[in-house]
């Protein structure tokens, strides 16, 4: 599989007033074409702010990216002008937002919104953009003859597919799903994302699927990432992390879900809460809620090990292995 | 996915059949509603139309009219209460009230919007420009315009017409400097609000560029509050500039203005209560016209009311 898109290192930091927010803090992963990546973690662990540091849509100041680098198919992300960059937003990656009741102007009409971007990234007529326009809403469910409708005619499901229609107007390579179905309910959800893999297959279009439920990854990605405090603490394929799950947090993440199988009276949380990421823990950033906690823990990052077929894991109680 | 595909049809079924309706649709449905501000509405129509009438009696007759019957003087029938010959009765210099009524009212509502049309241009693009770069910018606009609004606004509209002279321009210009903070501030605030919004950022993942984002995006959705602040600005801005004309300052005898009217006719309340009584329920019921539009305006346009 050729590689699409290559994060090395990547360091996020928010300049606030409380003090240095580490958002990010050495992240890297790879999305070859055509495949799905899940990326999992808790509020707060960075899953937005890797996404916006791709789309470099993080607003500078308070955010910096620090160090790292972003390949998107050969090309430097990072050292493109703001021109190029806005060819490469829309027409060659896509964001979907977490919240669709709020991502859509309100004072366009649905199909002015997804032509807007069919043109500024297609040479075309606007009647050529028109009819695609048409053809985007019909591909995600929705009636072309409602391109003529402003947002608020639209219920949460279906703004959120008008989101998706823009996102793929342009045929981008990379699609970037920052939490797709959270503010959608249980069923919609459903619907969602199953339109989304479809079209994904139907455009052979790699996906960033970032989510904190694990049950939409298992459905959906053929890798997963999980993410704690800014860093990746465990990444590998479906079955890796499902079945051989190495990393106490994924362990713990995997306690707190209610299981069909498994008589369990009470759920087993992880203890405690994300450390604030203007102080964030020396040694390894989980160690405060740790149950393996060891004192190497405590002074030493551990590395991130692979302990088997592309396997990554972040743990000293795997280094001993 | 048959089954999406189904529910999106449910979905769609009644659409075509339903009226679509723009947001500038919809809040003019609500506003329709509203039978005071349609009543208000009427009323400006109605100035509109006679203020359009008299130009164009002047620009036919080349003023010969105006001349002859609008400033005519007729001093031995001064002061003579209103008759079926002269509806508004006549003057203190036996000039015909009613004529003069209908001359002035161009000075008041045109004069009124045109001051007004310049603060918001002038004050929209400083707010804008404010809001959207922040910072150093934000702090040397916002606090000059902090020393505008330190001053009442007639004081410095008196100020300016004092020091640059009396002229219609001049009072218009000082008029439309007294309104200029108001408007930056109130842009100002709705384009910070808007600045943040998730639809903003959204329109930047597609690669949308500053100046569209400005233009498709901020602007139509912080014109709403801008529209009413406006139309209230007109109520005031008539007030300042009849409150100009009453001190004096503003437009000159004898061109007829309904301040300076009021101001003249204050001296015969005593023996001619017409005079002093008609110009003022003109300045009265063309603000609250206005204003009762206004109001209309704010309810019909904020979404929160949406039914």
């Amino acid at each position: 599989m050729k590689e699409l898109l290559k994060v090395k290192d990547l360091v996020i930091h928010y300049q606030t007033d409380d003090g240095l927010v580490e958002a990010l803090n050495g992240v890297s992963l790879s999305i070859g074409e055509g495949e799905t990546l899940g990326l999992v973690g808790e509020t707060g662990a960075g899953k937005t702010t890797l996404a916006k540091g791709i789309m470099r849509l993080i607003p500078n100041p308070p955010g910096k990216i620090k160090e790292g680098e972003i390949f998107y198919d050969g090309k430097d992300l990072l050292a493109l002008g703001d021109i190029e960059m806005q060819d490469i937003r829309g027409g060659h990656i896509s964001m979907i937002f977490q919240d669709p009741m709020t991502s859509l102007n309100p004072v366009m009409t649905v199909g002015d919104q997804i032509m807007e971007v069919i043109q500024k990234h297609n040479n075309i007529s606007k009647q050529e953009a028109y009819q695609k326009a048409g053809e985007m809403l019909e591909l995600v469910g929705i009636v072309k003859e409602r391109a003529n409708d402003y947002p608020h005619q639209f219920s949460g499901g279906m703004k959120q597919r008008v989101i998706i229609a823009i996102a793929l107007a342009c045929n981008p390579k990379l699609l970037i799903a920052d939490e797709p179905t959270t503010a959608l309910d249980v069923t919609i959800q459903a619907q969602v994302l199953e339109m989304i893999n479809r079209l994904k297959k139907k455009l052979n279009t790699s996906m960033l699927l970032i989510t904190h439920d694990l049950g939409v990854v298992a459905q959906n990605c053929d890798h997963v990432a999980i993410i704690y405090a800014g860093e990746i603490v465990e990444y590998g394929d479906l079955q890796q992390v499902f079945k051989n799950t190495q990393h106490p947090y994924t362990e713990g993440l995997f306690g707190s879900i209610p299981s069909l199988a498994a008589n369990v009276k009470r759920l087993q949380p992880v203890e405690g809460l994300m450390p604030d990421p203007t102080d964030l823990p020396e040694g390894c950033k989980f160690h405060t809620r740790c149950k393996y906690v060891q004192d190497i823990c405590k002074k030493n990052v551990p590395p991130l090990i692979d302990i088997g077929e592309g396997h990554l894991v972040r743990c000293v109680r795997c280094q001993k292995q | 996915m048959a089954n999406l595909e189904k529910t999106a049809s449910e979905q769609n079924s009644n659409i075509s059949t339903k009226k679509q309706r723009s947001l500038w649709q919809e809040a003019w449905r609500r506003f329709k509603k509203n039978k005071l501000a349609m009543a208000g509405m009427g009323f400006i129509m109605f100035l509109i139309v006679i203020a359009i009438g008299t130009i164009i009696v002047d620009l036919v007759t080349n003023k010969s009219f105006y001349d002859a019957y609008v400033i005519k003087l007729d001093l031995r029938n001064r002061l003579e209460p209103p008759s079926s010959a002269h509806i508004f009765g006549l003057d203190e210099f036996g000039r015909d009230m009613f004529l003069r009524m209908i001359w002035a009212i161009r000075y008041s509502l045109f004069m009124g919007t045109i001051a007004i049309v310049i603060s918001t241009i002038v004050g929209g693009v400083l707010g804008a420009v404010a809001g959207f770069y922040g910072k150093l910018t934000d702090n040397v606009i916002m606090r000059f315009m902090d020393i505008l609004l330190a001053i009442p606004s007639m004081l410095l509209a008196i100020a300016i017409v004092a020091a640059m002279g009396t002229s219609i321009t001049n009072v218009l210009i000082a008029i439309a400097i007294s309104y200029v903070p108001t408007f930056a501030r109130t842009v100002r605030a709705s384009v910070l609000t808007i600045k943040d919004q998730e639809f903003i950022e959204a329109a930047r993942a597609v690669g949308a560029s500053d100046t569209r984002i400005i233009f498709k995006y901020i602007i139509p959705n912080s014109l709403a509050p801008i529209i009413v602040q406006a139309t209230l600005g007109v109520a005031g801005a008539i007030l300042s500039i009849a409150g100009l004309s009453f001190l004096g300052l503003g437009i000159q005898p004898p061109t007829p203005e309904w301040g300076a009217m009021l101001s003249n006719a204050r001296t015969y309340i005593r023996d001619a209560w017409h005079i002093t009584v008609i110009p003022g329920m003109g300045i009265m019921l063309t603000i609250l016209a206005i204003n009762v539009v206004g109001d209309g305006l704010r309810d019909a346009l904020d979404p929160r009311l949406k039914s």
